[in-house]
């Protein structure tokens, strides 16, 4: 019976997992057995035990805690004291990979972690000027940390588990009790200032690359109020999570932050005041618009067609530039992209104003009309919905003179062809619509398609015959690609006697200048083209 | 002089010029022919109805050469991508046609001007203009290049604007010295006071490629602006400076290395970006290359403890990956005193990426210590964390560590070896990571010289078993490469009593890629022993499998004798296998049966020609009309191919 199977498949057996800085020739080996390596790779680093730490550890053991008494048994006047000893207890860090040592210590510091926690969200008139010190310092040694080597140096956010903090059980107390400090009633601006200065902003904004989305949501929380109360700080909170994102587009491709920041963006976007500065239009079109050509587009989506729309409504002379780097960075292979760039190009449809709607709409709609037409029915899907849109419709049917003729083509086109019968019952509906609208010039473009699309065959035609000339040219011009200028003088001759003979009587640069450009003749030397034209001239002689 | 009037007349006519001769005539197809030209995109449908006229005027003029170039400038604004990008890669095809002249004063200003493109586009504009120079009429006109390279450096997208430095790069070789002040060194100025981060990034590429040839106060500028930059307010900008600070430190004069290089080092050095900090590693090799010996203490040293320590674990893995070359660059004296301690640390580090990057210079390290105290360093601090490493947490540590380990053993010579190392590669070879185990036994070459196989053969044995029977195929291919290599070090006899059945074994192995790597094994070790050995062990055990009831390993049969064949000899082959293979011609099964004639074909050339006469022949011809296609088809393609050997034998034969 096994005589019908032509040859073994290629077994699916376990890869052995490979290690990110290993060089080994088992690897090379198996890679010439079959071709999914990477894949494997990334199986075998999934099932990687977490095994990194983010604490630089020192070496030096913890010196075990003892419990201090509780804040609301002490008289006020020990009760500043005890607070302070409380913030500094806290400063010890433990080893949280290690499940089994300082048990007890690790127990007493979330204890008074939670005690500090309550502490100043519930009382008035603790935050005294000698505590903004040591609670600032308890705050950086706890959470200031350079972030652990990713487990995953493939981390793909939308499949993979994140890698969680281990020492969160402390830490989440710390930023609780970091926001409950911000949010205090008492808390002042003017003397935090001195400890919560731009070196704290610039290691908060490094926390956003974090792994552990609570920690993420933490951070939001936090830099947001930071932001509203430092007025000073804020011109540079700008321009970090500028070269963030700029590093991130440009540079590392990864950054598990991005959404977070956006989100903050976007509140603070809409408190710009008007006119905008140039500083924030720059953002918009340096920054903002390139974030759309990432990889991991999907994350952040969201948070960033809100900060555009933002941008637009404060200001729709900007919509212009903005549609068109949207068309620039046009995804040309990713579907799932081209389905969130057509949400958003409707979400500033909503918004746009008609005189700009006209000045963007050809080269809107000729990507639209692509769009409608494409193979994947999600994407033509999305774009014909656009026609649902009723502020949409009453731009398009203003502007139908311009608008159909650039769409219809390909609605026409894919009535008749398009796999998917959703899309075709859809499109349908559209031609429909636009029919509705202007109905003679509906008619003029049906009656013409045909010779129309044969115009454009044969204008494909003339040009795939001129390519083919032009390599003719290139192939019986063996001299010209290698010799400079011995292939110069032949093209140089033809171009004579094309000139020559034609009416126009353009010859050779010297004629020419006199003939046609006599007015910059007089501004220019002379004596350059002259020479020029001998040296040329000499040269045809050969 | 005579240059600056060629840029002011070159600028007046581009500017009011037209880009090809009968462009003109463009021109006076009236005002919104022209407007198309300054405006391509907006304007593309009217264009398109231009160019159609257009055509057919220039067709009727009979000229076909020349017609073709004009397209290609047509279409380095068509709206289409693919063809704007066809157009630009064939750039030097225009330039060559336009000539020297008019690729100066035409196309390089209207090129400069349509700088707005697809990246796509700008990337292979900015390759193309780097081999621009003699299109533009040789070195005496190269800096004509330098206003749209100087566009394209600034661009956002870092593939553009690093390949547009790199054309800068390039043709800056080609500018005389004073073409490189007057028109070089004023565009890389420009770029490094830029007001976005791009320019400022690009210049620094730039800075080394001018300096060697300007004058002294030109020189003065340009540490100034790299200084600039090196403080410069934007990550990005310090990041690209501190990356060439290395090679801009070659081409300073070694006062200028002293005075301005280390200022700069030492502040990226410190910097509050962890990636600032790691680049400067990288420059810290070539600084301390450059000083003298009695410099490196105070001028490198400081700041490279100071980076072995970082409190960021890239600035000391990149610290643990240079280690070889910093340590050949500050010398043996600092080696000893500052860079053994400073590698134990990172041997010792707590994150796992920095161990892994200084286990594997361990061997580099040991070998580059000055010899007169090298095994007592070696012994006292460098094996101790060896030791600790060899039971890292870690498996790639581990594994880093097993692919070096070895070759200490060279460097410690044989006592040390078998007293301290051996312990350690036996505990190795015991490992529960199978990544571990190949890496020791891929490096036996090395023990082997030391002290001999037999040492470790013992413990050899139990772990090559144990990985030839892993549960993952790809672990027994790993360990299937490395036994032609084994067989030769461990010597026939320890072979044949320990391994031979192992490497039977794979021939009936589930996994396809297994039995292939088993066959091609038993080539090699038959080139390695002899065919009397092969006639004596091998042969007669695959010949045995030619009565197998799974038709995978009477196949296995045929895949031997294929690869074995020619190592063996013609004797072997005629007397042994080809018996075998003619009878698996009547297999039932179709696949045995086309590879009988594929076999029969791939065997002919060892064979005489009398055999192939009297026995290929009648069964490839019986083959040839098998009921089943493929078996036909294989048997034909073998006639046709025997044909040809069968007859370059007699001809052998013949002469």
């Amino acid at each position: 019976g096994d005589g019908e199977a032509r040859e073994a498949p290629l077994p699916t057996e376990q890869p052995i997992s490979v290690g990110l800085c290993i060089k080994m020739s088992a690897i090379s080996a198996s890679e010439k057995v079959d071709g999914f390596t990477r894949k494997s790779m990334r199986k075998a680093q999934k099932q990687r035990k977490s095994q990194g730490s983010s604490q630089y550890r020192t070496h030096s053991t913890p010196v075990e805690l003892s419990p201090l008494p509780q804040l609301k048994d002490a008289p006020s006047t020990e009760q500043q004291e005890l607070f302070t000893q409380k913030l500094q207890q806290c400063c010890m860090l433990f080893d949280f990979f290690d499940s089994v040592t300082d048990l007890k210590s690790k127990e007493i510091k979330r204890a008074t972690l939670n005690e500090l926690v309550d502490y100043v969200s519930t009382n008035r008139g603790v935050l005294v000027e000698s505590a903004y010190p040591e609670i600032t310092n308890m705050i950086t040694t706890n959470i200031f940390r350079t972030l652990p080597p990713s487990e995953n140096p493939d981390f793909d956010p939308e499949e993979d588990e994140p890698t969680l903090e281990a020492s969160w059980p402390h830490m989440q107390l710390v930023y609780e009790f970091l926001l409950r400090f911000l949010e205090n009633p008492d808390f002042q601006p003017s003397i935090a200032k001195r400890y919560i200065d731009q070196k704290f902003v610039q290691q908060l904004l490094e926390l956003f690359d974090s792994e552990d989305p609570r920690e993420r949501d933490f951070l939001k929380t936090i830099l947001h109020r930071i932001y509203g109360k430092f007025l000073g700080l804020r011109a540079f909170i700008r321009k970090q999570i500028n070269n963030i994102f700029l590093r991130f587009i440009y540079e590392t491709e990864h950054f598990n932050g991005v959404a977070e920041l956006l989100e903050i963006l976007g509140s603070i976007i809409n408190g710009f005041a008007l006119p905008l500065k140039a500083e924030h239009k720059q953002f918009l079109m340096k920054v903002l618009i390139p974030l759309h050509t990432a990889k991991g587009l999907a994350l952040f989506h969201a948070q960033l067609a809100y900060c555009v729309v933002q941008f637009l409504e404060k200001d729709p002379t900007l919509t212009e530039p903005v549609i068109r780097g949207l068309l620039k960075f046009w995804p040309k292979t990713c579907s799932q992209k081209e389905v969130m760039f057509l949400g958003e190009i409707e979400e500033i449809l909503d918004v746009i104003e008609p005189t700009q709607f006209k000045k963007i709409q050809e080269p809107l709609f000729k990507q639209i009309s692509k769009c409608v037409a494409n193979p994947h029915f999600q994407v033509a899907e999305r774009a014909l919905y656009f026609w649902n849109n009723e502020y949409i419709l009453s731009l398009i049917e203003e502007n139908i003179d311009k608008i159909l003729p650039i769409m219809f083509c390909s609605l026409y086109r894919i009535s008749k062809e398009h796999w998917n019968p959703t899309i075709v019952a859809l499109v349908y509906n559209v031609l429909k619509t636009l029919m509705e609208m202007n109905c003679t010039l509906f008619d003029e473009l049906t009656s013409s398609y045909k010779a129309d699309r044969q115009r454009e065959k044969k204008k494909e035609q003339e040009r795939d015959e001129l390519w083919k000339k032009l390599d003719e040219l290139r192939l019986s011009n063996p001299a010209l690609v290698q010799n400079n200028s011995h292939g110069l003088l032949r093209v140089q001759n033809n171009n004579n006697n094309n000139n020559n003979n034609s009416s126009n009587n353009i010859n050779n640069s010297d004629t020419q200048d006199r003939d046609v450009d006599s007015a910059v003749a007089i501004t220019t030397d002379e004596k350059e083209p002259d020479s020029m034209a001998a040296g040329e001239s000499t040269l045809s002689a050969k | 002089d005579s240059c600056s009037v060629v840029n002011r007349g070159f600028v007046c006519v581009c500017k009011s010029r037209f880009v090809f001769c009968f462009l003109q005539q463009r021109r006076r197809a009236g005002p919104a022919a022209a407007a198309l030209w300054q405006k391509p995109r907006s304007a593309a449908q009217q264009r398109h109805s231009v160019t159609a006229t257009e055509s057919k005027m220039a067709g009727a003029d009979g000229d076909d050469s020349l017609y073709p170039i004009a397209v290609l400038i047509d279409e380095l604004r068509n709206e289409d991508v693919q063809l704007r990008l066809n157009s630009i890669k064939k750039l030097s095809t225009i330039a060559l046609a336009l000539g020297v002249e008019r690729t100066r004063t035409e196309l390089l200003p209207f090129l400069t001007d349509t700088i707005y493109d697809e990246d796509e586009v700008l990337l292979a504009l900015a390759e193309q203009l780097g081999n621009f120079t003699m299109l533009v009429g040789g070195p005496e006109y190269v800096h004509c290049l330098l206003p749209p390279l100087e566009s394209l450096a600034t661009v956002e997208e870092t593939v553009v604007r690093d390949k547009a430095v790199e054309s800068l790069r390039k043709i800056s070789q080609e500018h005389s010295p004073v073409d490189l002040e007057v028109h070089f060194e004023p565009l890389v100025k420009r770029l490094a006071s830029g007001d976005w981060f791009t320019s400022r990034t690009s210049a620094c590429g730039l800075f080394s490629v001018c300096y060697p040839r300007v004058s002294s106060t030109v020189k003065a500028e340009i540490r100034q602006h790299f200084r600039t930059l090196c403080s410069d307010d934007t990550p990005m900008v310090r990041r690209a400076a501190a990356s060439k600070l290395g090679e801009f430190a070659k081409v300073l004069e070694l006062d200028y290395v002293k005075s301005d290089i280390i200022s700069l080092f030492t502040a990226l050095a410190s910097d509050e970006q962890d990636s600032v900090r790691l680049l400067a590693v990288e420059a810290c090799v070539s600084i301390a290359t450059l000083l003298p010996q009695e410099d490196l203490e105070t001028l490198v040293m400081p700041t490279l403890r100071q980076a072995a320590e970082d409190k960021s674990w890239r600035v000391r893995y990149m610290v643990a990956d240079k280690f070889s070359e910093l340590q050949k660059a500050v010398g043996p004296e600092i080696t000893k005193n500052d860079l053994v301690p400073a590698f134990q640390n990172l041997l010792k580090d707590c994150e796992a990426e920095v161990r892994a990057a200084a286990a594997n210079k361990v061997k580099e390290f040991c070998e580059n210590l000055p010899e007169d105290n090298r095994e007592q360093i070696i012994m006292t601090h460098i094996l101790p964390c060896v030791k600790e490493l060899v039971s890292d947490t870690n498996q790639h540590v581990k594994s880093a560590l097993a692919s070096v380990i070895m070759g200490l053993s060279t460097i410690l010579g044989k006592d040390n070896t078998i007293e301290h190392l051996l312990p350690l590669f036996l505990a190795q070879l015991k490992d529960e990571c199978p990544e571990v185990r190949l890496n020791i036994i891929s490096n036996l070459d090395c023990v082997n010289e030391v002290i001999g196989i037999r040492q470790l053969s013992q413990s050899l044995l139990p772990a090559i078993v144990e990985l030839a029977e892993d549960a993952k195929w790809r672990v027994r291919l790993a360990i299937i490469e490395y036994m032609p290599l084994l067989a030769g070090q461990l010597g026939v006899e320890f072979f044949d009593e320990k391994l031979n059945t192992l490497c039977m074994a794979w021939l009936i192995d589930h996994v396809y890629a297994i039995r292939e790597a088993a066959t091609c094994n038993l080539m090699k070790l038959v080139e390695k022993f002899g065919a009397e050995w092969a006639q004596n062990t091998i042969v007669p055990k695959v010949l045995g499998m030619a009565n197998d009831p799974n038709y995978l390993h009477r196949m296995t049969t045929l895949f031997c004798i294929n690869a074995l064949s020619e190592a063996c000899g013609q004797e072997i082959t005629t007397k042994q296998m080809l018996p075998v293979v003619l009878k698996m011609s009547n297999d039932q099964v179709a696949n045995v049966r086309f590879n009988v004639a594929k076999s029969l074909q791939k065997i002919g050339p060892v064979l005489d020609s009398n055999a192939l006469q009297t026995e290929v022949k009648p069964v490839l011809e019986k083959l040839a009309s098998d009921t089943d296609m493929d078996v036909k088809y294989f048997a034909q393609e073998a006639i046709s191919g025997e044909c040809l050997s069968s007859s370059t034998i007699v001809d052998k034969l013949n002469t």
